[in-house]
């Protein structure tokens, strides 16, 4: 009887998850849907204790007040330019927690000599696989993002060739802890491989291309649940990790297709400027037009429509504020702001998006890639702060430069561009932009939020 | 093997109506549903509640405090975070 109720209030929490991820469709709605999630949680962490196997709760409170203390710290303390770091440190966790839990099940069911069916230790040996390969993935992409590890793709002969082996031994691996499930260190020699693994896969990946990694593990961490789920017999751990299992897969799609790449070329390809493409040389040289902060203000007051296109440099500088305070200074004179927001600017899916709405920029002048690209032709004056190869033009116009066929924000079709750069340097594709060099095109050198700021300056003088 | 056939089922569903919900989440909204989905895959949690809680051994006494402790660090820091950003996208006053 009291084993139905429980299932019957997981099947409530499973609900409570849908309607929660429902909410996040809107704006408006999506507060609320994250409270619904949150409740749903809360209802099968209290379901969970009410289980008659549980003999002691200390080490469980112990265990809760911890987590939830520095799950807290970490939440309030975060800052919103670290958001990529932040959900690839927590997929690691989920990806680690899978990994103990399954672990100790298997552990368990082993003791008093009974044998698991076989359904239980595959799953056991996919929970500890993915699991482990979610975290150190995670933890290697933690560590680009926040810089402590070189941020570029690192390469070396041979890389297939041993993720080949490791993939296979880890095969060979789950198949001995199928055929012999009371021997427990195979299971951690499973972990120690897929820990490898997961460390050699995501090495290579630099770091424009981190928004498909962190989607991917994403999805991985919820598989490492689900499969966790087919380990424990528990019906809200499989629908809660197919859930979230999904939502990664349709982010990293949403992620490759907005650089027209493949998964496949994303994870193991390498980005290389064909030789026939002109250099930096023959595309800038006596093209380029630098301006002022002074110049680029009179260029502002006489414009009637402007979009602001930003790239990752926005969140390096942190010029989120001072962007958004130029926009709203720009309205207070009765030009229109809208910001195009590609969808793989920033490290991460919707990175640009939160970091504006974090400066009071209201979700209805973030414009999608399509909306605002079908009346560029309109705008007066674009403003590209911290993006490249998102406004490269040669995506369109040469079909044998590595981002050929990838979707761009048509910036060069806008009456004016302005461009807020340290340097001329190429973006992540190592190519040059032929925009920069445009008859009406101008570049403003300098760090983003300073050159922001003398802009405001200039108009507030002029 | 019934109840391997009942959770595989479960779980092909279960894909499919994420499918249909999370394609109609705005782009806007891309960076709240990887944080907000990060929380609600700590429900791994009640897995470990369970390990730490029944006391079988040592190993998955340690094991499951673990899990805990890892588990709730996503779930309580998922959602805190989620509503943090959440709170922030605002409409044209």
């Amino acid at each position: 009887m009291i084993d139905t109720l429980i299932n019957l209030g997981y099947l409530i929490s499973a609900a409570l998850f849908i309607f929660g991820l429902k909410g996040l469709t809107h704006p408006r709605t999506a507060v609320r849907g994250n409270l619904l999630g949150a409740t749903g949680m809360l209802l099968a962490v209290l379901i969970t204790l009410a289980d008659k196997h549980i003999v002691s709760f200390e080490v469980i409170i112990a265990g809760l007040v911890i987590g939830a203390a520095i799950g807290a710290i970490l939440a309030i303390k975060i800052q919103m330019t670290a958001m990529p770091e932040l959900v690839a440190l927590f997929n690691g966790f989920g990806g680690i927690a899978s990994v103990f839990v399954a672990g100790a099940a298997l552990i368990e069911t082993t003791l008093g000599g009974q044998v698991p069916i076989m359904q239980v230790t595959v799953a056991t040996a996919a929970s500890g696989f993915i699991g482990a390969v979610t975290l150190w993935g995670s933890l290697v992409a933690f560590g680009k993002l926040r810089g402590i590890i070189n941020e570029n793709a690192l390469l070396f002969s041979g890389q297939q060739v041993i993720n080949a082996i490791l993939a296979l031994l880890g095969l060979m691996l789950s198949a001995g802890i199928v055929l012999d499930p009371s021997s427990h260190l195979l299971y951690w020699l499973l972990v120690l491989v897929a820990s490898i693994l997961g460390v050699l896969l995501v090495i290579p990946i630099g770091g424009a291309d981190m928004p498909v990694v962190v989607a991917l593990l994403n999805s991985y961490s919820g598989l490492a649940a689900a499969a966790t789920g087919f380990v424990l017999f528990n019906n809200v751990l499989i629908i809660t990790g197919s859930l979230v299992g999904a939502s990664g897969i349709i982010l990293t799609q949403i992620m490759c297709k907005a650089m027209n790449r493949s998964l496949t070329n994303v994870l193991f390809g390498v980005l290389a400027p064909t030789g026939n493409s002109a250099t930096a040389d023959e595309v800038y040289t006596g093209k380029v037009k630098s301006a002022t902060p002074e110049e680029v203000a009179l260029l502002f007051d006489a414009a009637r429509r402007v979009a602001i296109i930003p790239g990752y440099g926005m969140a390096v500088s942190q010029a989120q504020h001072p962007v958004a305070n130029l926009a709203t200074l720009l309205n207070e004179r009765g030009i229109q702001v809208d910001y195009g927001v590609h969808p793989v600017a920033g490290r991460m899916p919707g990175h640009m998006n939160v970091l504006l709405a974090e400066a009071d920029v209201p979700y209805e002048s973030l414009k999608e890639m399509d909306q605002i690209n079908m009346d560029i032709d309109q705008v007066d004056v674009a403003l590209i702060i911290g993006a490249n190869d998102v406004v490269n033009p040669l995506a369109r116009t040469d079909p044998s430069s590595p981002i050929a066929g990838m979707p761009i924000i048509d910036v060069d079709k806008a009456r004016t561009v302005v461009i807020i750069k340290r340097s001329l340097s190429p973006g992540f594709a190592g190519i040059p932009n032929p925009l920069f060099a445009l008859d009406n095109s101008l570049m403003l050198f300098g760090d983003g939020k300073k050159m922001v700021l003398d802009i405001i300056a200039a108009l507030k003088e002029s | 093997m019934d109840m391997f056939i009942s959770g595989i089922t479960i779980f092909v569903l279960a894909i499919f109506v994420g499918f249909e919900i999370i394609t109609k989440i705005p782009p806007t909204l891309h960076t709240p549903l990887m944080s907000g989905s990060n929380a609600i895959s700590g429900i791994t949690l009640v897995g470990a509640l369970l390990s730490s809680g029944t006391q079988h051994t040592v190993t998955t006494t340690i094991l499951g405090f673990s899990a805990v402790v890892f588990a709730t660090i996503n779930v309580v820091g998922g959602f805190m975070v989620t509503n943090r950003m959440l709170a922030m996208f605002k409409k044209k006053s």
